[in-house]
């Protein structure tokens, strides 16, 4: 029942909840509350060199300096000495050895920043340098994985590709990604009664901080609380990565009984936490006249760093998306998991899905290449059956694809974006330009929706309402600007049928709603969603009960709508009912509970139903690229996508825009460079360059698939929406191949990303395109 | 010698003393006064997410609003001006400004973190009644990064005030704001020599040139600071102690740009920004690179003459003022010597440049330079750093090219000419096969560096490229670039 009788409903383009506070400078973020007096200030003393032993750690100079007022290391940590989020294989201390350079050897607390900046150089520490690996191709060579590779295999993928009609092979790299979330990691620790610690930290996973945290300090979990109202991005960097801050914060407040906080300054971000995973993949592939795909074998090598982070998880959902949106007969997909010594890689919006994709559509793109089609045709004929066609397509992990539209997305795609001509006009442009060329690429994208890992997906929430009508919402989900509170705040104020402002958004907080997963996957408002939606229920259905009782009539006849509460020819206002509800001594508190139906996972066979249901879009770019620099400008982007029913279109759209350009710059211009010793040499905006105002398209048009739902029963029918728009961005990087195929004679273009000027001059050069 | 500094903080007096020399503004603004809607993205002037505008009388006593990057900015450089944070634009009943009820129906924020750095970036443009419109927005912006939205709401909201609608807000407001920093200081608050901190960080600020003559004299030491868009990363970023430092940027008369016989005489406080404007019309190609260097931020602070005393190899500004045929001034106390700025950057870090020396202005040659290109190479075209920078110029007289010089940036160790490849073009018609020639003998002039921001290979491939292209250029009568607003109409006659 959708009503527009209320403020603040869903399907409104209901503003974030904090956008006047945004602007006006008000929204508070924890490196901004008023702290406590003396709250100290927390740095970390980072390693210089990428693998060696510590053969010596003199820290007196830095504990004699002015204002030094605690100086910890791993001796001073009461539990475990862990702030990993898998198994035990993070340090929040180093001991003995460092394995990358800016790894976390000590941590001082000081009066503040100026103290602490000038005491942490003090410190005397000599290395025994050990063989660092720190590229794929050196950790592939030296075997040096975090365990042995895995695979997943659907069909006989040996005989198919002995069989088919063609075959290539071939290779693609692309860099990672930083994701330069503009607010840094950022925690403030607070001492409290029996060793206690109230922790405000800017992160995905407050359970897990506190999980964590009580874990190195040898407390119960109920020792410790943590909140998080806001944060100021995240992307998946602060998942896994604000475990750090956090709990060397609240170890200095538990050792010094001051409050403690610690922000990672903007270069001290790079160098200390992980990035998205680098891959190398290596593609061997079949497939006949038409262009119909018949085998592929692919080789994934993800730099996972030093430690597992959450690499096995990523490593799973790369190898769930080695097949997008192509049903191929015969799969064989082997994922190596490389250990470097580098920062530890981790989340970041996709999570491992679009690694796995840019590999099919590079496959797909080179496969219409050697053919000489259009590679829109090539992906055509490949796409997995659509949901009205009667038959399914199962993915290379057993999991049936019941809900497939990408076939009249791509063909309301092409028809909006003017595909055909425009495909026209580039060969004409590119026929009649020695200098400049122009490319233009149509890409699918078909994401899974759930963590890979089952038990992670379930919520929690806490519902108040008190005697005067008003709501106070908490869930275990948290905000870092994907208006996840506001997208829940109406799916309650859309239940109670009260306008939005009644519905107080309240921080996230372990203390309301325990044991909650990250705030990850895009699964936020599945999950918080529906929790909310069922706590509300709860009260609802109580209140009906209670007035049932009262009018003498059954509870059916009791119909909250547009503020009001009718009990069959009767009505009131939603707040006379709560009073007297409360009166009649009814319980106006609920707590809601979701987890999603029907998953399975077997991760020894990478075999199961990881994905509740797939997110679909598709995209087409058009670039223009200068062949004798390699500068090029995004002309035109198209993007089509599938947000179900949407509970709040604007927000929707910011994701769509936003989770795209972010997408273009991970295959663009955002270039992490490492030296010879391990060095990040790109740790600050002025090095590594995330899109600016105008690198967004010239022509931009983003639409959602008119006709989308959910088949599934998902919280009113909507379609999560957080991940799947980053991967449309792979449009303008086989748009800019593209550009490279249009040079006269050109053999194929074989792009690694990130596609910089550098790269696509180089690449242009050893094409043939040389001036001089 | 005064220690105290008088501002107006959104609207309100101002009198601060006992603080460091060092101290920036950001750090200042979200200690005490606890104005933490100003946030530190990066510290070193990249982001924006600092952003506060800053606006000081000219001589007919309006007020321009610079927008300024906070983080690198140090506290003493704001005395006398009139300081606006995001908290200082809703009206005192919490009536948002236009700006900021722009960004909010447009969507424009999603994590909030850089949308005060945005507000202000827009409001500096509001106040000033430009930099709204379709075509000037995205360099408006181009000093503010978001990561969240992908822009477009944020360009949506910057377009949809330029309809003139409170039209009259702005300089309502301006006039008021003027009032108030007349009021401020008096005229001898003008003529006092400033001085904040101690040994460790000593900002000083002279009011007269005698004066920073004297006080130079005395601290030879001393680091001149112009903008501190540079030295304000030394503080923000290296956490050097400055010790002392003296500010040009208060000193009478050196932020004008005067002419002197067939020179342009640009002195040292004389920003990017006011050069842009300076020379917009005369040679608009150096003013499409100077839209490139830095971001408006950036160029509202920084200074001509500092981009060539700090002596970068890949500062933009010695390439485009050496393919100018420009001269340099460096004075000691009463000492001036001229030399051509070429001559001035004798190798990595070392400078024609005695103790007690500084550089007190810059001598540009006036008059059209229709041959003159540059070509700014970088990883993303706003808001970065050049791998290479090329500035060609040329004479053409009865068919015969003259007066060559192509000086280029991030190729060697200092900014540098390539003498080989403008022998290939001296004295010779304006034809591609000598341009080729040219490219050709490139590598006998450099052999670049590898690093972050490009490969030596790729610096010297584009670099013979840039010669390709300046000579199809300049045949051709066409330009090719791909940067800029305008990219529909650059693309015309490319072939």
């Amino acid at each position: 029942m959708t009503s527009s009788g209320i403020d603040g409903d869903i399907r409104q383009s209901k503003h974030h909840d904090s956008a006047v506070k945004h602007v006006s400078g008000r929204a508070v973020y924890v490196d901004d509350m008023a702290t406590p007096a003396n709250c100290l200030t927390v740095l970390i003393g980072q390693s210089s060199h990428a693998h060696a032993k510590i053969t010596r750690m003199d820290l007196s100079a830095v504990a004699a300096a002015p204002g030094i007022v605690a100086v910890m290391t791993a001796a001073d940590i009461p539990g475990v000495n862990d702030c990993g989020p898998a198994i035990h294989d993070d340090p929040v201390f180093a001991v003995d050895e460092v394995c990358y350079v800016g790894q976390s050897l000590f941590a001082i607390a000081a009066i503040d920043m100026a103290a602490a900046r000038a005491a942490i150089g003090l410190a005397v520490i000599d290395y025994d340098p050990l063989l660092a690996i720190l590229s794929i191709d050196a950790a592939m060579q030296a075997k040096s994985w975090l365990a042995s590779p895995s695979e997943m295999i659907k069909g006989d993928t040996q005989s198919a590709l002995a069989t088919a009609p063609h075959a290539l092979r071939g290779r693609v790299c692309a860099g990672g990604q930083e994701h330069f979330y503009l607010e840094g990691q950022a925690a403030l620790a607070i001492p409290g009664e029996d060793g206690e610690i109230k922790l405000f930290s800017s992160t995905q996973h407050p359970s897990e901080i506190q999980h964590k945290t009580a874990e190195m300090l040898g407390l119960a979990n109920h020792a410790v609380t943590v909140e998080t109202r806001r944060m100021g991005g995240a992307f998946g960097g602060k998942e896994s990565q604000g475990n750090l801050p956090a709990m060397t914060a609240a170890l200095a407040a538990y050792l010094t009984g001051h409050p403690a906080k610690t922000i990672y300054d903007r270069d001290d971000d790079f160098m200390l936490t992980g990035k998205r995973h680098d891959c190398r993949i290596d593609y061997d592939v079949g497939f006949d006249d038409d262009g119909r795909v018949l085998a592929v074998e692919f080789e994934q090598a993800l730099r996972c760093g030093m430690s597992w982070d959450l690499s096995a998880g990523i490593a799973a959902r790369a190898m769930c998306h080695a097949d997008n949106a192509y049903d191929i007969p015969h799969m064989k997909i082997t994922n190596y998991c490389c250990l470097t010594h580098t920062q530890s890689n981790t989340a970041f919006r996709g999570f491992g899905g679009p690694q796995g994709m840019l590999g099919i559509e590079r496959v797909m793109d080179e496969v219409a290449h050697y053919l000489g089609l259009d590679p829109l045709e090539v992906r055509r004929k490949n796409f997995y059956p659509d949901k009205r066609a009667g038959k399914f397509g199962i993915t290379p992990y057993g999991q049936t694809v019941e809900d497939c539209v990408i076939q009249p997305m791509v063909d309301e795609l092409v028809r909006t974006s003017d595909y055909v001509a425009r495909r026209a006009a580039v060969a004409a442009f590119n026929a009649a330009n020695q200098y400049v060329k122009r490319g233009i690429a149509l890409t699918p994208v078909k994401f899974g929706i759930s963590f890979n890992t089952t038990f992670l997906n379930q919520a929690g929430s806490l519902i108040h309402v008190y005697n005067d009508g008003s709501v106070h919402l908490n869930h275990g989900g948290t905000e870092m600007g994907q208006g996840l509170y506001t997208k829940v705040a109406q799916i309650v104020a859309h239940e109670f049928q009260i306008d939005i402002d009644l519905v107080k958004i309240t921080a996230t907080t372990t203390g309301k709603v325990p044991n909650t997963s990250a705030t990850a996957a895009s699964s936020g408002t599945d999950l918080n969603g529906m929790a909310a939606m069922q706590a509300a229920q709860t009260i609802k259905g109580r209140i009906a009960a209670f007035l049932a009782d009262e009018y003498q009539t059954n509870q059916a006849e009791v119909v909250f709508a547009n503020g009001q509460v009718h009990i069959g020819a009767d009505s009131m206002a939603f707040a006379d009912a709560v009073k007297r509800a409360y009166l009649g001594r009814v319980s106006l508190s609920a707590t809601g509970f979701y987890a999603t139906p029907k998953l399975s996972w077997d991760k020894d066979r990478m075999h199961g139903r990881p994905f509740y249901y797939f997110a679909y879009g598709a995209a087409v770019s058009e670039v223009i690229v200068d062949l004798l620099t390699g500068e090029n400008r995004l002309l035109r982007a198209d993007l089509l996508h599938d947000v179900g029913k949407s509970i709040n279109p604007a927000i929707d759209m910011g994701q769509i825009e936003g989770g795209f350009l972010q997408g273009v710059g991970w295959l663009t211009t955002e270039e992490l460079v490492w030296d010879a010793a391990g060095r990040l040499q790109t740790h600050a905006p002025s090095t590594y360059k995330i899109p600016a105002c105008s690198d967004r398209p010239i022509d931009w048009r983003v639409a959602f698939y008119a006709d989308g739902e959910n088949s599934e029963d998902t919280i009113h029918k909507s379609k999560a929406v957080g991940e799947p728009p980053l991967m449309l961005g792979i449009s303008s990087w086989l748009a800019l191949s593209d550009a490279l195929a249009g040079i006269k004679g050109a053999a194929y273009p074989a792009l690694d990303a990130p596609a910089t000027a550098e790269r696509l001059l180089l690449t242009a050069n050893r094409l043939g395109a040389n001036f001089v | 010698m005064r220690s105290e500094i008088r501002f107006l903080l959104n609207g309100k007096a101002q009198h601060v003393s006992g603080v460091a020399g060092d101290v920036t503004l950001l750090e200042w603004l979200r200690g005490q006064p606890h104005l933490c809607g100003t946030k530190q993205g990066c510290a070193e002037g990249d982001c924006g997410a600092c952003t506060v505008t800053m606006a000081r009388p000219d001589a007919m006593g309006r007020l321009e609003y610079r927008p300024v990057n906070s983080c690198i900015l140090f506290l003493g450089m704001i005395d006398g001006s009139a300081i606006r944070t995001v908290e200082g634009l809703a009206s005192p009943d919490g009536k948002l400004h236009p700006v900021q009820s722009a960004m909010v129906d447009a969507d424009a924020s999603q994590c909030g973190f850089c949308t005060p750095g945005f507000v202000m970036s827009l409001y500096a443009a509001w106040q000033n009644g430009r930099g709204l419109s379709a075509n000037e927005v995205d360099t408006t912006l181009a000093g503010n990064l978001c990561r969240c939205t992908g822009y477009r709401p944020i360009v949506d909201a910057a377009t949809a005030l330029d309809h003139g609608r409170d039209g009259d807000m702005a300089k309502t407001d301006m006039v008021k704001e003027a009032a108030m920093l007349a009021a401020l200081s008096s005229a001898k608050d003008h003529q006092d020599d400033i001085c904040l901190g101690d040994e460790g960080a000593q900002f000083i600020a002279p009011a007269t040139s005698a004066n920073f003559a004297q006080i130079y004299a005395k601290e030879a030491d001393a680091t001149i600071v112009g903008g501190a868009t540079d030295v304000g990363l030394w503080v923000t970023k290296q956490h050097r102690k400055l010790g002392t430092f003296i500010w040009t940027g208060r000193v009478a008369g050196f932020d004008q740009i005067e002419t002197e016989g067939n020179f342009m005489r640009i002195r040292p406080a004389v920003t990017h920004q006011q050069f842009l404007h300076h020379i917009a019309d005369d040679w608009p190609e150096c003013a499409e690179l100077l839209r490139r260097f830095g971001a408006l931020q950036v160029r509202s602070s920084g200074t001509v003459c500092g981009n060539i005393a700090n002596a970068s190899p890949i500062g933009d500004l010695p390439p485009v003022l050496m393919a100018l045929a420009s001269k340099i001034e460096l004075t000691k106390a009463s000492k001036i010597r001229t030399l051509d700025l070429e001559n001035f950057f004798l190798d990595y870090g070392k400078q024609d440049r005695q103790s007690g020396e500084f550089l007190s202005a810059i001598l540009v040659p006036q008059g059209p330079a229709p041959h003159l290109r540059c070509y700014k190479i970088t990883k993303r075209f706003d808001q970065d750093i050049s791998a290479v920078m090329l500035a060609a110029n040329l004479h053409f007289d009865d068919g015969v090219i003259t007066d060559v010089c192509l000086a280029f940036g991030g190729m060697a160790g200092i900014p540098k000419r390539a003498n080989h490849a403008e022998t290939k073009l001296a004295g010779k018609p304006l034809d591609m096969a000598y341009f080729k020639a040219a490219a050709a003998a490139l590598r006998d002039d450099f052999t670049p560096l590898s690093d972050m921001r490009g490969s030596a290979e790729y610096r010297l491939l584009t670099s013979q490229n840039l010669l390709i292209k300046y000579g199809l250029e300049l045949t051709s009568s066409r330009q090719m670039r791909l940067a800029g607003a305008d990219l529909a109409a650059g693309l015309e006659g490319w072939s």
